[in-house]
């Protein structure tokens, strides 16, 4: 049984419908990467399984129990957090603040705190005082990271976490991962840039047109399969 | 001399209306709900504590500790049934279902209370004042002034430096990120709402004690209120004290001109602000 | 050629036969019509046309008012004062009614559009009372008291003696006939030039401004001219109502030409009622507002706290009042102002 699994996922916008009986799982202890191109729906994805786009309830399944058509405050309660999109930091919160809010629906206690997030990203503790959106691109992703961890979660959501920063701040931001999952985090890393996804999973899905097109594990996988499932057998 | 003394009691009144005013901005901040029933809830809040003196024998300043739950639960209930439903991109909903509440509200204190002008009772504290120098300073007004400041004191405090705080602040940047940290943003609104109806229990003490009240003098209030908000800034509320200050002195300068001045001539004040500081004295950086 | 735009439908060719009968038969009314009817038709009258452009206002041009009783109460004591002091007629002095409240417009909407949304409307009102204080300064209309239209104004007034001889009726209800038929006047007017100017290109503007701001602004429609053309439309309207209501009443004081219960609360209830963003609604609207004073007239205050509860649950359950919901079901639209693609065999237009 997985940790988190989702079961013929679909989702819509009004009438545009953008998953299409999505089926993944997440194992206890494991890396999953979902890459794909603009469009495929790895957004829609991540935010149907926080809850931000409620479900038929068997859609999401987490630790046995069922809670898609839980809203978002419930999942992150039960050990679900998620690193949205763009960081979304609270600009009217400086870093600190940022940090603790992350604890606001779940306070169980666990390995990260305050000093263990400054430890695994030392810049933010000399900027502890400034405003979230004073801080550069990549720091601003540590500090989602961050937000995120402070609930101490089961499961870490990664939604396109490098985008936007150069690459070697993304180096700088992946090197996070192992501590991550060594504190018992398993986690879902939604990746545009496929090198950087196969680099860090365990295992790949790759999504097209709301879809679920291959998945495997990285050394599985060659290069013309996943050219196929990312962008269409005919291009 | 006089006008000296007219400017102080000018600052002192501007710290009733800064109470009348901090609740709108609180929860102006935090959901961009305007609310036009907020004149009427102060005075429905001066009712409830009138209802609790002549019931229970209490003295006003006790009455008002019992009335504060009591609002604070209304205002939770309000917001969670019924003003949560409203609030969206589309401006109407919550302008037009604050409006009919604002009538309803006026209704039915005039079916329950009658037009009848009422008073809080007062006591020779109340009616006491202080000397300093010349000018004479009512007990009451300087009451009000300190309620105001300690009123403003304490919601920065609760803003900057608690965990409900930093939640108020998340949620009224971006509600959909803030439920990803596990607050649920319609108990949030349910919460501030209800914080604003025990500053509105406060600023209703002070309505009653200072003047007479009947069931129609919300509107003018809340238009106290608004213009206070809008002269200090939207969000700031050492700004709406300023705000209120403005309102205050412009209000007794008039009167001491003509005394029918003194309403028109706050409200000149708010145009000219309104004038050559569209955003208010203390806008806030990002909105 | 190939397809066509029209907006003309079924229904609406049909309303618009029945309308023309309807209109006959209300032109016809003070025939056959008591008193008393015909003041009650004055009233449903003045409160539709004060309820359209209210809805001109809030429902298509975004701008929610609550101030209108400014330019009412304006257009009135304009009436009164050119009527009073300039010897003008009562019912010429109405047009005159109309500029008093384009004047306090301009500085009210200088004013006013520097304020979003909410405070828009909070704005409105604050210069609603600045005009009326300041009209409660104006010695000569009598101050905070008020006063009435002289005697011989009101007797010798333009169409009344024709009136007179031509119902075999007394002078004073005469003058009700008169404001009952210009009242009329008002109201086919103005729904005629509201439906007009939604389907000319500024109506279509004017839904693009209401619905997207800046995907309006995008292509090319001037946002902050159609608010401007919109409230000074409506400050016009709302005036000229205001100067025909006192020409009937022939007495004003500050605190009722002014008041926000009369001519604003009424009128927001009226068209949430009916049905905001639409013409039908506040025709429908003010036949129930009507109904309901007739029912409450007795029980005082439980009248505006049972509009307020309608209006409210209104505008939760059903925002698109009742005449969205009859035309949600129906699909009747007695005003249409969308345009609809046609294939070529059925168009005509």
């Amino acid at each position: 049984m997985a940790l988190l699994q989702t079961e013929g996922l679909t989702a819509h916008y009004g009438d545009f419908q953008a998953l299409f009986g999505v089926d993944i799982a997440l194992n206890e202890a494991e890396v999953v990467a979902i890459i794909g191109a603009n469009g495929a729906g790895k957004t829609t994805l991540m935010r149907s399984i926080s809850g931000v786009l409620r479900n038929a309830p068997s859609m999401v399944q987490f630790d046995g129990a069922v809670i898609g058509n839980q809203p978002a405050d419930e999942i992150m309660a039960q050990g679900v957090a998620m690193v949205p999109e763009g960081r979304k930091l609270f600009p009217s919160l400086s870093v600190e603040e940022n940090l603790l809010i992350g604890t606001y629906g779940r306070k169980t206690g666990g390995h990260w705190s305050l000093e263990t997030i400054y430890d695994l990203f030392p810049i933010l503790r000399e900027k502890r005082n400034n405003p979230g959106t004073a801080l550069s691109g990549g720091q601003q992703q540590m500090v989602a990271i961050g937000r995120a961890l402070m609930s101490n979660p089961r499961v870490l959501l990664c939604d396109e976490i490098s985008l936007g920063l150069a690459p070697v701040v993304i180096k700088d931001i992946y090197k996070a991962v192992p501590a991550i999952k060594a504190a018992g985090a398993s986690l879902i890393v939604v990746e545009q840039d496929i090198g950087q996804a196969m680099a860090v999973a365990d295992r790949v899905y790759c999504m097209m047109e709301g879809r679920v097109t291959l998945s495997g594990t990285p050394e599985s996988l060659n290069r013309e399969a996943i050219h196929d499932a990312y962008f269409g057998a005919a291009a | 001399m006089i006008w000296v003394d007219t400017i102080v009691q000018g600052i002192l009144l501007g710290g009733l209306y800064a109470l009348f005013a901090a609740g709108l901005s609180l929860v102006f901040g935090i959901m961009r709900l305007v609310n036009l029933a907020h004149g009427d809830l102060i005075v429905m809040g001066a009712y409830l504590i009138l209802v609790l003196v002549t019931l229970l024998g209490l003295s006003p300043f006790i009455a008002v500790l019992v009335a504060m739950p009591l609002m604070f639960a209304l205002g939770w209930g309000l917001q969670k049934f019924l003003l949560n439903r409203t609030l969206g991109d589309d401006i109407l909903p919550p302008l037009l279902v604050t409006f009919g509440l604002s009538i309803v509200l006026q209704n039915a204190l005039l079916e329950g209370f009658s037009a009848d002008s009422q008073r809080l009772p007062t006591d020779a504290l109340t009616t006491a004042s202080v000397q300093l120098g010349s000018i004479s300073l009512g007990v009451m007004p300087l009451l009000t002034f300190a309620s105001a400041i300690l009123v403003i004191v304490g919601l920065n405090q609760l803003f900057y430096r608690t965990s409900l705080g930093r939640a108020f602040r998340a949620t009224s940047d971006d509600a959909v990120t803030a439920s990803l940290m596990g607050i649920k943003p319609a108990n949030i609104f349910a919460v501030a709402t209800g914080i604003a109806l025990i500053i509105v229990t406060i600023a209703a003490l002070y309505l009653g004690l200072r003047s007479n009240f009947d069931p129609n003098i919300g509107p003018a209030r809340l238009i106290y209120a608004f213009e206070a908000v809008i002269i200090g800034g939207l969000g700031s509320l050492w700004g709406t004290l300023i705000g209120g200050i403005i309102i205050g002195v412009a209000q007794t300068v008039g009167a001491a001109i003509n005394p029918e001045w003194q309403i028109l001539a706050g409200h000149i004040a708010f145009l000219v602000v309104l004038l050559i500081r569209p955003r208010g004295l203390f806008p806030r950086a990002h909105d | 050629m190939a397809y066509t735009v029209q907006t003309r439908t079924r229904a609406s060719g049909i309303a618009a036969i029945i309308g023309a009968g309807v209109l006959m038969a209300l032109v016809c009314l003070p025939l056959f019509a008591s008193r008393s009817l015909i003041q009650d038709m004055f009233l449903i009258l003045t409160m539709l046309v004060l309820a359209q452009f209210w809805n001109l206002l809030a429902g298509y041009g975004g701008l929610v008012s609550i101030g209108q009783q400014a330019f009412v109460g304006m257009g009135a004591y304009t009436l009164f004062g050119v009527v009073i002091l300039g010897g003008v007629d009562p019912v010429a002095a109405i047009l005159f009614s109309g500029i008093g409240a384009l004047i306090i417009a301009v500085p009210t909407a200088f004013f006013a559009f520097r304020l979003n949304g909410a405070y828009f409307a909070i704005g409105t009102w604050v210069i609603a009372e600045v005009v009326r204080l300041l009209v409660a300064q104006w010695k000569t209309l009598g101050g905070g008291t008020g006063t009435s239209l002289p005697r011989e104004a009101t007797r010798e007034m333009w169409f009344v003696e024709g009136i007179e001889t031509l119902f075999g009726v007394r002078s004073a209800a005469a003058r009700d006939i008169l404001a009952y038929w210009l009242a009329l006047a008002l109201a086919v007017a103005t729904i005629g030039g509201i439906y007009w100017l939604l389907r000319t290109r500024r109506g279509l503007a004017l839904a693009a401004v209401r619905d997207n701001i800046e995907a309006a602004k995008s292509v090319g429609v001037d946002a902050v001219r159609m608010k401007w053309v919109v409230f000074l439309t409506s400050a016009f309207g709302t005036g000229l109502t205001g100067g025909l209501i006192y020409m009937q009443k022939a007495r004003i004081s500050p605190d009722a030409a002014f008041s926000v219960t009369d001519w604003t609360a009424y009128v927001i209830f009226i068209v949430v009622i009916g049905g905001i963003g639409t013409i039908e609604g506040p025709i429908i609207g003010v036949l129930i507002f009507f109904l309901l004073q007739s029912l409450l007239a007795d029980f005082g205050s439980w009248y505006l706290m049972t509009l307020g509860v309608l209006a409210i649950t209104i505008m939760l359950v059903a925002p698109r009042g009742l005449w969205g919901l009859l035309s949600e079901r129906t699909g009747l639209h007695l005003f249409p102002v969308r345009r609809r693609l046609v294939a070529p065999k059925t168009s005509e237009t």
